[in-house]
């Protein structure tokens, strides 16, 4: 268990946040974007930001998969838990995201849905198995850290003729977004990126080349608050040495090439979907996979023909800016006077790796207390 | 209404219960001869007590002095086994801790079970036999009772309420409102076990180590403490909500804010493992053996001195202070020595998907 523990020592975490500080130069800042939802919860759990010296600003980024689907594939999957009649298996985090008109899981349950919380898929097949004279859809959500997973559950379901399963599916790739938050190569102002760990296992690191050959840096880090630290320091010394590159800081866990096996389960069973709508960066092209041919009896868009309809966002929610990292949680309006982790109305403070649920979960004492709900 | 639960062995039947493959049927709730068979053979020969033994439809009970505290609570499980305990164990440990925690003495429980049809004898035999054991080794009677059989799926497998008595002496005042800044906060041991352990029975999750629940009934533990310290301000068991619930109920109750450090509170490395995979923070896992406690600072060695000499606290620690705070934070100084807020859960906590 000192695995933990090492990596939040606080001796440490304060020898790092001073060579930061010797590394700074002080005529200028630097715009840091932590990608992953995961990487957000641990700066924010930890409040990193405290310890880093003014110049250094972490920008929230896109990566996490709750905040980023948007509502109309959650109506897709209420619809097809309360007007199908399909035991819905899906992951907790999926539990509370609003979708039109603030529907969710939750209060299709409530409505008398059936719709179960499950692990892994492994756990839906199984269901699929007990309830043989009831359709199981499986509601896919995630970056690759979690795809391989439903592309297993699409082989075995292959193999055993499942005839009662299948995977509504909403699988994102990670390079797309990176690009569609970077540009596509001219300017940006961010200046290096913490690539996120978990995912990195799967794709590798080879993917980030073609930001680092645009001059941006890349350090991929793991989740530990003494992670986050030590890629600061690195994405520093490489913006100040003008050498963006990317370095592998979560070499405990990920090589350059990924997990092959799982990256061939993927290309096998869910090729890249054309266009597939994020939100809070529209619809990004080859950004999402689909159910290939060859197990497309288990696709649930073909299966019970669904027809995806877009829905705008909450009006004055900001969450497509927040995920961008144009903006801050706190520059919202709704952020905590009526948007809060209780009663959410944008993604960004529904997933509990949200830039807002986060901010406000961990970081709500440094705001004005005459901020909306604050002060309640 | 309820029955009461016989206090007469009769002639009930020509064969006794088959506690081995029988299963509840609706005719144990029906009031018949099925019913006084299921209350004698199982729960009077169990919870065999003079009280219970009076057979009427309310227990008759002598008078005690002091103020009369009573308090009643659902228990809702499942599984309703679990590594550390069960449903009947956990239902009597969580009643009599209920009245602990306002330093009085508990002295009766009664217990209402609502039993699925379907649910086997010998699984509800056994946790009969686990409640009367924790109600035997706590001393506080289950004096009268209650039981109801439902169809099939409108229980999960079983419910059980259990109501408690007891008496606090005059002059003990222990109240959330009572809580001074400058005190201290003593938590009496690690958290976080009980809420894990029903996790990985619940999902089939296997750990390196075994996890345990914490269920224990804390009036021994309490009866030290105040015979120690009369001073304590407030005792409270993070139970649902874990510690960051109950602090933050307090917070807002004293109207006062508090700051705990993160390195100070106990937690099994085993369960810390298990919420690093889960994604899940212990401060807001559920304890079912564990009490905090607030008492002014000038006392807190001597009660976590205390705390520690009992087998119930003996991995007790300071773990914070309460002080001024208009908005009534709960505030965790990291390891790192950052600060940051701890906040009641919002819905309840679902494992993350990566």
């Amino acid at each position: 268990m000192n695995l933990i523990e090492q990596f939040r020592d606080g001796g440490l975490a304060h020898a790092l946040c001073d060579a930061i500080a010797a590394a700074c130069r002080p005529d200028r800042d630097y715009r840091l974007m932590e990608v992953c939802g995961g990487h957000t919860h641990v700066i924010a759990r930890y409040s990193l930001e405290d310890l880093l010296p003014p110049q250094v600003r972490l920008v929230h980024g896109p990566g996490c998969p709750v905040c980023v689907l948007p509502a109309g594939r959650i109506d897709l999957a209420i619809g097809l838990a309360l007007d199908r009649g399909v035991i819905l298996c899906t992951y907790g985090d999926m539990m509370r995201v609003p979708g039109s008109h603030r529907a969710t899981l939750t209060r299709a349950r409530a409505a008398g849905a059936d719709i179960r919380m499950v692990l892994s898929t492994l756990d839906a097949l199984r269901i699929a198995h007990e309830n043989p004279a009831r359709e199981v859809v499986f509601l896919g959500i995630g970056f690759e850290t979690t795809a391989p997973a439903t592309a297993v559950a699409l082989k075995v379901a292959r193999s055993e003729a499942l005839a009662n399963f299948s995977v509504l599916n909403n699988h994102l790739l990670t390079a797309p977004a990176l690009r569609a938050v970077l540009g596509e190569g001219d300017e940006t102002t961010l200046d290096g990126l913490i690539a996120p760990g978990h995912v990195s296992t799967i794709i590798g690191t080879r993917l980030y080349d073609e930001f680092a050959e645009r001059g941006q840096g890349v350090y991929v880090a793991g989740f530990e608050p003494l992670d986050l630290l030590e890629a600061v320091l690195l994405l520093i010394r490489q913006i100040n040495d003008r050498a963006p590159r990317v370095d592998n800081g979560y070499s405990r866990a990920l090589t350059a090439e990924g997990n092959p096996r799982a990256l061939a389960a993927m290309a096998e069973t869910m090729p890249e979907r054309r266009g597939f709508e994020w939100r809070g960066l529209g619809i990004l092209a080859d950004s999402a996979t689909q159910i290939g041919e060859d197990f497309a009896a288990f696709d649930a868009e073909r299966r019970f023909d669904l027809c995806y309809e877009p829905v705008p966002d909450p009006k004055s929610c900001i969450c497509a800016d927040i995920v961008r990292g144009a903006r801050r949680p706190e520059a919202c309006k709704l952020f905590g006077t009526v948007c809060t982790p209780d009663d959410p109305i944008g993604p960004c403070m529904v997933s509990s790796e949200g830039a807002c649920a986060a901010q406000w979960r961990f970081g709500r004492h440094r705001l004005a207390p005459t901020a909306g709900a604050v002060a309640a | 209404m309820s029955e009461p639960i016989t206090s007469k062995r009769g002639n009930f039947a020509a064969r006794s219960l088959d506690l081995e493959a029988g299963r509840v049927d609706m005719n144990h709730g029906g009031g018949g001869r099925a019913m006084a068979q299921l209350v004698a053979e199982l729960f009077q020969a169990e919870f065999n007590n003079p009280f219970l033994a009076q057979g009427n439809d309310a227990a008759l009970l002598p008078s005690a002095a002091g103020q009369l505290v009573m308090t009643t609570d659902a228990y809702v499980v499942s599984p309703l086994f679990f590594p550390g305990g069960d449903i009947g164990s956990l239902a009597v440990h969580g009643t009599i801790n209920d009245i602990a925690m306002v330093g009085a003495r508990p002295l009766y429980l009664s217990a209402a079970f609502v039993i699925e049809e379907g649910l086997p004898l010998a699984d509800l035999a056994r946790i009969v036999a686990s409640m009367a054991r924790a109600s035997r080794e706590a001393g506080v009677p289950v004096v009268t009772g209650d039981t109801k059989v439902v169809e099939r799926g409108k229980a999960d497998g079983l419910f059980i309420t259990t109501t408690g008595v007891g008496t606090v002496p005059e002059g003990i005042i222990f109240s959330g409102d009572r809580i001074r800044s400058g005190d201290a906060i003593l938590l009496s041991g690690s958290i976080g076990d009980h809420g894990v352990a029903i996790m990985s029975a619940r999902e089939g999750l296997s750990f390196n180590a075994p996890i345990e629940s914490d269920s224990a009934a804390l009036h021994d533990l309490v009866t030290a403490m105040i015979a120690a310290v009369p001073e304590i301000r407030c005792l409270r068991d993070p139970t649902r909500g874990g510690l960051a619930a109950t602090l933050n109920e307090l917070a807002t109750q004293s109207e006062l804010g508090f700051v705990i450090e993160e390195t100070a509170i106990p937690i099994n490395p085993v369960v810390r493992g298990a919420c690093e995979i889960l994604g899940l923070d212990p401060l807001g896992i559920a304890n079912e053996g564990k009490l905090i406690a607030f008492c002014p600072p000038e006392h807190a060695a001597m009660l976590l001195s205390v705390m520690q000499a009992h087998p119930l606290g003996r991995d007790a620690a300071i773990i914070g202070t309460a002080g001024q705070d208009p908005r009534n934070f709960v505030r965790l100084r990291t390891s790192l020595g950052t600060e940051r807020v701890v906040d009641w859960l919002f819905g309840s906590q679902l494992p993350r998907i990566c």
